[in-house]
């Protein structure tokens, strides 16, 4: 479904990704792990069409379709959902407004007519209940003072609204406590289907018991470094990033 | 790919006016240029009381002495007066007895704006005078609501039938030496609209003036008058739009309130006359005075505006608290794109005792548009625990608008408790970023995000008028995406 190769980007003339090849096949969960500043989230922003980041080499199909001619929100249409590391507050928007919005773009796209109200509000109840999001959240404004937590939350109810085929989810276990850790990990899993591929970017192996991964790729200094089973995520988890940046250093002199 | 988020603004703020369009009407107008005489033809053309004439020629008068006050933070080109036609009507049969009296060509303009001239069901809910150029063309529900002793009705109908209120009420908020614009008014106004609330009556629907501008080198001098007598309530709504064109018009409008004892008078405006093209060419020159009397004890006016048109906007609706405990409200949100200048704000005098007044001002700047609050909040000395809270929001899209924020404050009571807070955010990259990465499109988002900025204000209004108000914004806002 999705096919990186040597993926180079740069942010304000600055080098960041330094060619990344990854392909994600359908129902596939990749997990991406690295130390702070290596560029998961960088990657994210390049596959879910932020302007900002300059792609100056590299491709990446998504379905056979040249990704990175897509504007964003037609990446979104297409089926990519971004989990952000740092979810955006908009004061005066409410969840209500924003989704629904959100949804009808959705469904337009896909030739379907919007929903009505009453139809609107029902599924917004069914995937409250399915990410077991406090219901007053989707009543105030779009993630203005949400806790860390809650913000994190958000992110996953809005990825059941609108049934991705590609989640990107950006540390969206950072800075949750054990039980939201369990929702959003079951959020994940209730949306999975054989069909449908999810990228994780995490810091912590213990959510990697809850989503396991067929895949954990090492991104350090901008490459891929090493890709292997979920065990790799336990390794690292254990040693930390040390053994691996020794790694990569001798590699390159050698 | 590359594509700068200046630029991304730039086209989505650079949309199109909607309400440009000319109709021709057959119109009688009066030869251009301001004089005596001028004023004279313009009372005499509406059969005017003696009283009314020489209270217009005194304004005159007194006009010739004043100058056109200088404002630092606008850029306004010198006003020919001798340029403008200072008294334009369309054409009418004979007395408009039934809407089949009324030229269909009006009838169309007005259906084309979407303000109902009939009396249809779906919007029983507001009753509208509808103002073209000079004169009130149809005031709608005048006998449903005359049943509850409401009067509705144009200005100079009021002047011929209810003389004795226009008599005690004109000039008793706004009098006519008040300032340059409402001096020229008081001399040459022409219509508007008249609303009396009689004691204890609850006004059961929306009273609204709707004004078009429609004949080229026309000014707009239209004067409402609104009393609410005691222990009454009304909710007001006024709209307006003009045709485009290159050369700019001036619009110089009096409103006057009276709220009596334990009234209570909300006064909202959705302005949207032509505000320039791209370029900054034409546009309507709006130069208001609005202010509203809080008389009574427990008085209390409230005044709402939504600005996203005119080249140039001038006004300050403000509430003079005189009742004790009587409560003045300003809500605004007011939207310069392209080269539109706005200077607005309001006035709050407390003079009676445990007065209130509470201030939001919402500044939108895109373009090159350059937004302005400038604010009066004054205690008297008698005004013991006068409260005040201002919050002066300014939002900015993109990099060469400008927003601006005078706070002046005059409090000669020590009682007094005057609060002010200020803030100025730009809409973010990021903003923009995460809605689109939920499959809203630019445009949208910045649709959303700007409305989502102005909901407090936006809140304020009567409900019909609040999702029309959201699309203006939008519409205002609005452009290609490239
Ligand atoms: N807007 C920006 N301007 C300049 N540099 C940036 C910008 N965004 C990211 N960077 C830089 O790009 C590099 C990669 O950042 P990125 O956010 O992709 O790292 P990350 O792997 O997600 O880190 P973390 O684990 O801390 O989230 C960092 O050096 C960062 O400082
Ligand atoms: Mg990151």
């Amino acid at each position: 479904m999705l096919i990186i190769n040597n993926l180079k980007a740069a942010i304000a003339g600055k080098n960041i990704l330094k060619g990344i090849s990854l392909e994600v096949k359908p129902g596939e969960i990749h997990a991406i792990m690295g130390p702070n500043g290596s560029g998961k989230s960088t990657l994210a922003a390049v596959l879910a069409g932020r302007e900002l980041v300059e792609v100056t080499e590299g491709t990446v199909t998504y379905f056979g379709e040249n990704l990175l001619k897509m504007a964003a929100e037609d990446r979104a249409k297409e089926g990519i959902f971004l989990g952000f590391q740092y979810p955006i507050e908009i004061p005066g928007v409410s969840m209500v407004n924003f989704m629904k919005t959100a949804v009808n773009e959705h469904r337009e796209h896909k030739g379907l007519d919007p929903l009505s109200a009453s139809d609107f509000l029902k599924m917004m109840r069914e995937k409250k209940e399915l990410v077991e999001i406090d219901s007053k959240l989707a009543n105030r404004s779009v993630n203005e003072g949400f806790s860390g937590g809650e913000k994190k939350k958000n992110e996953i109810f809005q990825m059941a609204m609108l049934e991705p085929k590609l989640a990107i989810l950006d540390e969206t276990d950072s800075g949750l406590d054990i039980d939201a850790l369990r929702i959003v990990a079951n959020g994940v899993n209730k949306l999975k289907r054989p069909d449908n591929s999810f990228i994780v970017i995490t810091h912590y192996q213990r959510l990697l018991d809850y989503i396991v991964p067929d895949v954990v790729h090492v991104l350090y200094d901008g490459r891929i470094v090493k890709t292997a089973g979920k065990e790799l995520a336990l390794e690292l988890e254990e040693k930390g990033y040390d053994w691996i940046k020794n790694e990569v250093e001798n590699n390159i002199l050698t | 790919m590359e594509k700068d988020q200046d630029k991304i603004l730039s086209d989505v703020t650079s949309g199109e006016y909607k309400y440009g369009f000319y109709s021709d009407i057959d119109m009688e107008r009066i030869p251009k240029g301001l004089s005596e005489d001028v004023v004279r033809i313009i009372s005499g053309k509406k059969n005017e009381p003696q009283w009314l004439l020489e209270f217009r020629l005194k304004a005159y008068r007194h006009w010739l002495t004043m100058k056109m006050p200088s404002w630092p933070n606008l850029k306004i080109q010198p006003i020919n007066y001798q340029e403008i036609i200072f008294y334009a009507a369309p054409v009418q049969r004979k007395n408009l007895d039934s809407i089949d009296d009324i030229d269909p060509e009006l009838r169309k303009t007005f259906d084309k704006l979407g303000i109902p001239l009939t009396e249809q069901k779906h919007l029983a809910g507001v009753a509208v005078d509808a103002v073209i150029d000079s004169v009130s063309v149809k005031t709608t529900f005048k006998e449903t609501l005359a049943e509850m002793g409401i009067i509705f009705c144009s200005f100079s109908d009021a002047v011929k039938e209810y003389p004795d209120l226009v008599k005690r009420y004109m000039g008793s908020v706004v009098p006519y030496t008040d300032n340059f614009f409402a001096t020229l008014n008081s001399a040459v106004f022409s219509d508007g609209s008249f609303c009396y609330i009689p004691k204890g009556v609850r006004c059961p629907m929306e009273l609204s003036t709707y004004f078009r501008i429609n004949s080229a080198n026309t000014g707009q001098f239209e004067r409402t008058l609104l009393i609410a007598d005691e222990e009454s309530y009304v909710s007001y709504l006024e709209g307006c739009t003009a045709p485009s064109r290159d050369e700019n018009q001036l619009h110089a409008a009096i409103v006057e309130i009276v709220a009596e004892k334990n009234a209570e008078v909300k006064y909202s405006t959705v302005q949207n006359w032509y505000p320039g093209n791209k370029e900054g060419k034409g546009g309507v020159f709006n130069f208001v005075t609005k202010r509203g009397l809080c008389k009574g004890e427990n008085s209390k006016i409230s005044w709402t505006q939504v600005e996203t048109g005119s080249a140039i906007t001038w006004k300050y609706p403000s509430c003079i608290l005189r009742g004790d405990n009587s409560i003045g409200e300003f809500y605004s949100v007011a939207v310069t794109n392209n080269y539109q200048q706005a200077d607005t704000g309001t006035k709050m005098i407390h003079i009676g005792k445990n007065t209130k007044s509470t201030i939001l001002s919402k500044g939108i700047s895109a373009g090159h548009g350059q937004n302005s609050y400038r604010g009066l909040v004054k205690v008297l000395k008698n005004a013991s625990n006068a409260r005040n809270f201002s919050r002066c929001d300014s939002l900015l899209l993109g990099d060469k608008c400008g927003a601006h924020t005078f706070p002046y404050l005059e409090v000669d009571n020590q009682t007094a408790i005057v609060e002010h807070e200020a803030t100025t955010s730009k809409i973010g990259e990021d903003q923009i970023f995460y809605c689109n990465q939920r499959g809203i499109s630019t445009e949208d988002a910045i649709g959303l995000i700007v409305n989502g900025y102005a909901r407090e204000v936006i809140n304020k209004l009567p409900m019909e008028f609040a999702v029309e108000a959201q699309k203006l914004l939008q519409i205002s806002l609005e452009g290609s995406v490239g």
